[in-house]
């Protein structure tokens, strides 16, 4: 028997102009496969990840922002947004993208995936994991 | 924990960010670049020094003399370790977060 592990993946970086926000997805959907205790966390310029409305037509980009929406459906249904970044850049949780997951145990209750948390909060949530992968 | 952060505070905010998001009681190491946020004098140093209240922080010996920083500048209270150093941290903390 395997034992559980936290994993959390940082996101650090915006889409699009570097390869690390697409490169983060991928692992975490690999990782996914994996009976692991998974979170995600966005940071500085990470929390552009997960905007609404990302339209890439114009730069030739494929757009893998629903991906996120995705998320929820290999049991990655933990996603801590860091309030001060976002304030940081002029952004409220109204700007992101509605990201949510289906309770199985719940009547298939849709749950938001995003928690909205201060600096302090998340750094409590990353000290408690047992791995942690930056991007 | 352990997290490490590589990279200058004045050209990047990943020493910021880790101040900012490392609870207290963790560790924070500062190598390649990174070190220049060590030492006192420099527009982040307050930041700095307010951390080591709840946090130890190390910085790798071989990149500040690479980079002409003697240790005498060091912020009070950073302590310098050298590879084998970064090795013992790296194994005792549960978990490593690298601010890259």
């Amino acid at each position: 028997m395997s034992e559980i592990k936290k994993f959390m993946y940082v996101n650090r970086k915006a889409p699009y102009g570097t390869v690390y926000a697409l490169e983060s997805l991928e692992v975490v959907l690999i990782g996914a496969a994996f009976d692991q205790d998974v979170s995600l966390a966005f940071v500085d310029d990470g929390v552009y990840q997960i905007m609404n409305g990302q339209n890439t037509t114009g730069i030739g980009m494929k757009n893998f922002s629903s991906t996120y929406k995705a998320l929820g459906d290999y049991e990655v249904t933990k996603l801590y947004v860091e309030k001060e970044s976002l304030e940081a850049r002029g952004l409220t949780v109204d700007d992101l993208m509605e990201l949510t997951w289906e309770d199985e145990d719940d009547d298939y209750e849709e749950k938001p995936s995003i928690r909205l948390v201060s600096s302090a909060e998340l750094a409590e949530v990353m000290a408690d994991q047992d791995v942690v992968l930056s991007f | 924990m352990l997290h490490t952060v590589n990279k200058s505070p004045f050209e990047r905010n990943s020493l910021e960010s880790c101040l900012r998001l490392s609870a207290a009681g963790s560790a924070i190491l500062l190598f390649e670049d990174a070190v220049v946020g060590a030492v006192t004098g420099t527009n982040i140093a307050d930041k700095v020094s307010a951390a080591l209240a709840d946090r130890e922080i190390y910085v790798l010996g071989p990149d500040l003399a690479a980079r002409g920083l003697d240790q005498s500048k060091l912020i009070d209270g950073i302590k310098v370790v050298d590879y084998g150093g970064f090795v013992d941290l790296s194994v005792e903390k549960s978990a490593v977060q690298a601010w890259v």
